[in-house]
């Protein structure tokens, strides 16, 4: 089963790529038809609860002999190193894989369904299905992976359907430079994973992660661990947006909103997430790795949480807010193994309710004529009423309401920061939680409240069926998938109890309360009511001017670097090795002129007599 | 005449007959269809269970000259896995170059001396990968060079065209002639009593080869391979040789005659001289380093497309020479991997490019731009050879680079070493290569189109034909790389097994 799982959205992508194409809403249906059933598998797979799933594996690389059962059973993975390499395609079935495997197909689902509205009338609609379902592939090949280059593989390919689907409309020059801007951000991070891979390899002699996970306490080099452990993590910084990779995010959403809710906020992003959860064994022998994760995620956390303050495009505000709730998540990772819990179960929240606004924010961009900035939106609780309300659920559970799962899941980070005594990360997400509420409300009350500020927001109609069926089944998830029924399956890992990390009310919960009621104060002080931004931190605005350091630095590896070696190969390598022996070697100019002639015959006549001349040589 | 000798004297046959005046085209197709064939039958009855030096099959040999005091001559062919994956390479580009050649009457000049050319660079190089005797092997690729040669003369682009043409002959000229010094001296030092490759891959295995002699073997084996793979810093004659020549020449010679340097290095250079190799492995680290990271950044600074891909041409071979440096059967194998996957991305890319300059003339990126929307075709597939030429897992380019990283990163030291932190250098050209190629994609096929640029009609199947076989054995063997690795690794092993007699 996991195996169809794994090929069936593959299958679709190339037979919408191989001829489908030309009917585009077969495309569109067959794609949707598959994400269901994937859904379908992934619901009876978790319905094995944890019991073990034999799956055959597919071997794809398979050079000199395999370890024999003695050296495996003594721990020896790799015991002719240069002889051998053995690396397949197999799968890693248990609660983590399935749980975020429910998550993925779910999400996937309702957004294949969400999109058959939303993409509608467009041009390239068998193209964007394919790049689901190639997606959908992808995706499920991190998930379900059981080594790390499977995952790589994988991993890249996402990246590919993530540049297909943020470029689709690519004659756009704006989504033509993200799509190319995320795969490149994305490729420095991969540079690192691999890197951290082949390093693990020869510590540990393995690239499967259960073999890893026996190895990993024999490792004698501390150090080497942890730069091999931080070097993987670089793959998650890139995927998962982490400062300083973080810029590509706030671009991708250039691509269709339900690509940015599927992808850009539920799903891929949180890939990273999902890596180190299911590498936590190593981040538990590397302390200083370790200490480094809590505090990009935290940093991440804040600084991108600033960063929304400022901004005034629906969809980077929420873009910005998952920057810093992946923050929060990748964060968790660094803990503790309590809080690796704890963070999975925060993505596994936050995919929902992010989804939920994501969708939420595509029909009120639908509804407005595709127009993105909140000031020229303005009183459409009255236009969309169901979009409003559902939105309404998916930004309470975002700033953490009490009793809806944002607020268990990010409470159950936290405790854990707390509970391992790393101070300082711990103050920066209770910042972080006075922030949150602030700009969803900032948000909320700019474009849903008030008097509509443009025509199209005064026209705007609520979407079809097809489109907030979704946002309701997703508006109910964001409440309630903390709680048992719902969270039950996700959550099932079996070797940890997440349940005495939350649920008592100490002064998490209380800082947290309070971050909650002064942050929608105060913004509904600032901006109830309001027709432009009565703040203004060009600080924020700018997103600390990273871009343009960047860039600068882009340009400066382009145009001068690149240059510098470009001017060097041709004046000076190309001289020193080429000409100048060459023309010392040969009294050239009687030659040349031979060929200065120009005359095809000559120049034959010349190749000739110098191949039988050679032939002669050699033969004499 | 044994299936082998057919596969490789057809070509050369055809060119004869091309020559006496049969249809230049059909005549061409039809040999290279029939290559194709023969490849695949060699393919399937090959056996993968035979180790090492007794992998060598379908042997075959002549004797020609038998001069007292000479090593004895003899016109002889046998495959080893090595040889069949690079065989099997020859001949998809073969045929996928003699399709994309213009019909006939497209051709200014004499079509039959275009397409006799053709199937003398295929043959020499069939000749080159499948030779056994270490005078064939030379003669072979020397066959092939010529004609390279001559096209990019005579039918070649652009005003420069001579020049470049006269350049790439002296510098592969020199290379040709280090090379032969260096093969001299390999089977003077080893007997001097035969060719044959075998027996002199058995005899450097002795004790006594001494280790100075091999060092000074193994570094004029490496210079003159090292030019013909544009090894740096002797790589300045490829991209604008590549960018010059006519598409099927450069889809050819960068396809598969260039991989004859790389084939030599590991057929000849490791076994003839293991502890010159082990000297100068620092050298080659360094060396490959400037391939992919100073050669990367010249790609990017590039304004033609077809220099462009000229130069990444020249920046991929550095990581053949990682696996060739890491001097084991993962490493070399997934070298001899890449030699089949690189040959078919470049030839593919090279192919596209060549469509493209048909019909706009110069590949200036500038003028470029939003072409995917008008050509939606051609947008796909160069997008494809686009993240074939990348690595991106799926191609089997990225399989051979797996294999490449694991091999360089294996050994016995538990910390990092040279080869380790070259390899480390190695993963950051997968980030540079990413960069300019993406932006090149990004610059032709995306964001808006020039309001000047005039767009033909898109690729007819006649044109896409050439470029789908090569993607579809890129795809098919980066899905499933033991296809080829079931051949390569045995022949691999007896590279480095020590023999027992």
């Amino acid at each position: 089963m996991a195996w169809s799982v794994l090929l069936l959205p593959l299958l679709v992508a190339a037979a919408i790529l191989l001829g489908l194409k030309r009917w585009s809403g077969v495309s569109a249906l067959v794609s949707t038809g598959s994400a269901l059933l994937t859904l379908i598998f992934c619901i009876l797979l978790a319905s094995g609860g944890e019991a073990a799933v034999e799956t055959k594996s597919y071997p794809w690389i398979s050079i000199g002999d395999r370890p024999s059962g003695e050296e495996i059973q003594a721990g020896n993975f790799n015991p002719h190193p240069g002889e051998a390499l053995h690396i397949g395609i197999g799968f890693t079935i248990d609660g983590l894989s399935r749980g975020m495997m429910l998550i993925v197909t779910s999400i996937g689902f309702l957004v294949h369904l969400f999109s058959l509205g939303y993409m509608k009338d467009d041009k390239g609609k068998s193209r964007y299905f394919a790049g689901l379902s190639l997606f959908l592939f992808s995706m499920t090949g991190i998930v379900l992976a059981d080594n790390f280059v499977m995952m790589f593989v994988f991993w890249e390919l996402v990246g590919v359907s993530s540049y297909i689907l943020i470029g689709h409309w690519y004659d756009k020059a704006s989504a033509a430079d993200a799509a190319k801007k995320a795969f490149l951000v994305n490729r420095i991070g991969d540079f690192g994973f691999m890197a951290g891979i082949l390093l693990v390899w020869i510590l540990t002699g393995s690239i499967y992660f259960d073999e890893i996970a026996k190895a990993v306490g024999g490792v004698g080099n501390a150090q080497l661990l942890n730069i091999a452990v931080l070097c993987v993590f670089c793959g998650a910084v890139g995927k998962s947006a982490q400062v300083p990779l973080h810029v590509w995010l706030p671009d991708a959403m250039e691509g269709p909103t339900p690509v940015s809710a599927l992808i850009h906020a539920a799903t891929m992003v949180a890939a990273g997430v999902f890596m180190l959860a299911r590498v936590s064994f190593l981040i538990d022998a590397a302390e200083f790795a370790a200490h480094t994760i809590v505090w990009v995620g935290a940093i991440t956390a804040l600084l991108a949480a600033l960063m929304a303050l400022q901004q005034n495009d629906i969809k980077r505000v929420l873009a910005y807010s998952t920057l810093s709730q992946l923050g929060y998540m990748v964060m968790a990772q660094g803990v503790g193994h309590g809080g690796s819990d704890a963070g999975m179960f925060h993505l596994y929240t936050h995919a929902f309710f992010k989804a939920l606004l994501f969708l939420g924010s595509g029909a009120v961009i639908y509804a407005c004529h595709h127009e993105q900035d909140i000031w020229k939106m303005g009183g459409l609780k009255k236009k969309l009423p169901i979009t409003f309300w559902t939105f309404a659920l998916g930004t309470a559970a975002l700033i953490a309401v009490p009793f809806t799962s944002g607020f268990w899941s990010k409470e159950a980070i936290l405790e854990a920061a707390l509970h391992e005594k790393l101070h300082g990360p711990y103050a920066i997400a209770i910042l972080v939680a006075f922030l949150t509420p602030f700009y969803m409300t900032r948000l909320v009350l700019v474009a849903f409240f008030g008097k509509p500020r443009t025509k199209d927001a005064d026209h705007a109609h609520e979407v079809g069926p097809v489109m907030w069926v979704p946002l309701a089944l997703l508006a109910f998830l964001a409440v309630f998938s903390a709680y048992g029924f719902v969270s039950g399956p996700l959550l099932a890992r079996g070797h940890a109890d997440i349940g005495h990390l939350f649920g008592h009310f100490g002064l998490t919960a209380i800082l947290s309360l309070v971050g909650l009621v002064v942050g929608v104060g105060a913004a509904i002080y600032f901006y109830k009511g309001r027709d432009q931004d009565p703040i203004s931190i060009p600080l924020f605005r700018d997103k600390f001017k990273i871009d343009e350091l960047y860039l600068g630095l882009v340009h400066l590896f382009q145009d001068a670097v690149a240059k510098g070696m470009d001017f060097a190969d041709r004046y000076l390598v190309d001289p020193l090795v080429a000409r100048f022996p060459a023309m010392t070697a040969l009294a050239a100019g009687s030659v040349f002129r031979v060929f200065n002639v120009g005359n095809v015959q000559t120049y034959a006549f010349f190749f000739g007599v110098a191949a039988v001349g050679v032939i002669l040589y050699l033969v004499l | 005449m044994s299936t082998l000798e057919l596969l490789v004297l057809l070509p050369l046959l055809a060119a004869l007959a091309v020559g006496l005046g049969t249809p230049a085209r059909i005549t061409a197709l039809a040999a290279s269809v029939i290559v194709l064939a023969l490849a695949l039958i060699l393919a399937v009855n090959f056996n993968t269970s035979l180790e090492g030096d007794g992998s060598l099959q379908f042997t075959s040999s002549r004797p020609l000259l038998d001069i007292a005091g000479f090593p004895k001559l003899n016109l002889a062919f046998g495959l080893d896995g090595i040889s069949l994956v690079l065989v099997l390479l020859s001949a998809l580009v073969l045929l996928s170059a003699v399709l994309v050649a213009p019909k006939e009457d497209a051709i200014q000049g004499s079509p039959r001396l275009y397409y006799l050319s053709l199937l003398l660079i295929g043959g020499g190089a069939l000749g080159a990968f499948t030779a056994t005797d270490l005078f064939f092997l030379y003669a072979f690729h020397e066959l092939a060079l010529i004609p390279t040669f001559l096209m990019i003369g005579i039918f070649g682009h652009g005003e420069n065209r001579v020049r470049t043409a006269w350049t790439i002959t002296i510098f592969l000229g020199v290379g040709s002639l280090i090379l032969l010094v260096g093969l001299i001296l390999a089977v003077g030092s080893l007997g001097g009593t035969t060719f044959d490759i075998a027996d002199l891959t058995s005899r450097a295995k002795s004790p006594d080869h001494d280790a100075g002699t091999q060092s000074w073997i193994f570094l004029l084996l490496l210079v003159g391979f090292g030019i013909l793979v544009s090894l740096f810093p002797f790589h300045s004659w490829a991209a604008p040789a590549y960018a010059e020549a006519p598409t099927p020449v450069a889809m050819l010679h960068a396809g598969v005659l260039k991989k004859f340097g790389l084939y030599g290095l590991v057929r000849l250079a490791l076994p003839l001289a293991p502890a010159g190799a082990e000297k100068w492995l620092n050298l080659v680290l360094l060396l490959l380093l400037g391939n992919i990271l100073y050669i990367g950044l010249v790609t990017i600074a590039q304004k033609r497309l077809d220099r462009m891909l000229g130069y990444s041409s020249v920046m991929h071979m550095g990581y053949a020479f990682l696996g060739i440096a890491a001097g084991n059967v993962v490493g070399v194998s997934g070298a001899v991997l890449l030699m089949f996957a690189h040959g078919l991305s470049i030839a593919l890319l090279f192919a596209l490019a060549g469509w493209m300059r048909e019909r706009f003339g110069d590949l200036d990126f500038e003028k470029f731009g939003g072409l995917a929307k008008s050509l939606p075709r051609l947008g796909l597939l160069f997008g494809f050879a686009t993240f074939a030429s990348i690595g991106l897992p799926g191609f089997a380019n990225f399989a051979a680079e797996v294999e490449i990283f694991f091999g360089a990163f294996a050994g016995e030291d538990a910390g990092m070493n040279w080869i380790r932190w070259a390899t480390i250098g190695a993963l950051w050209g997968v980030v540079i290569s990413a960069v300019y190629m993406l932006r090149a994609y990004r610059g032709v096929f995306m964001g808006p189109k020039p309001e000047k640029l005039e767009t033909p009609a898109d690729l007819a199947w006649s044109d896409r034909l050439p470029v789908l076989i090569l993607l579809v054995a890129l795809l098919a063997v980066g899905f499933a790389p033991d296809l080829l690795n079931q051949y390569i690794r045995p022949a691999v092993n007896g590279l480095f097994l020590v023999s027992a007699g």
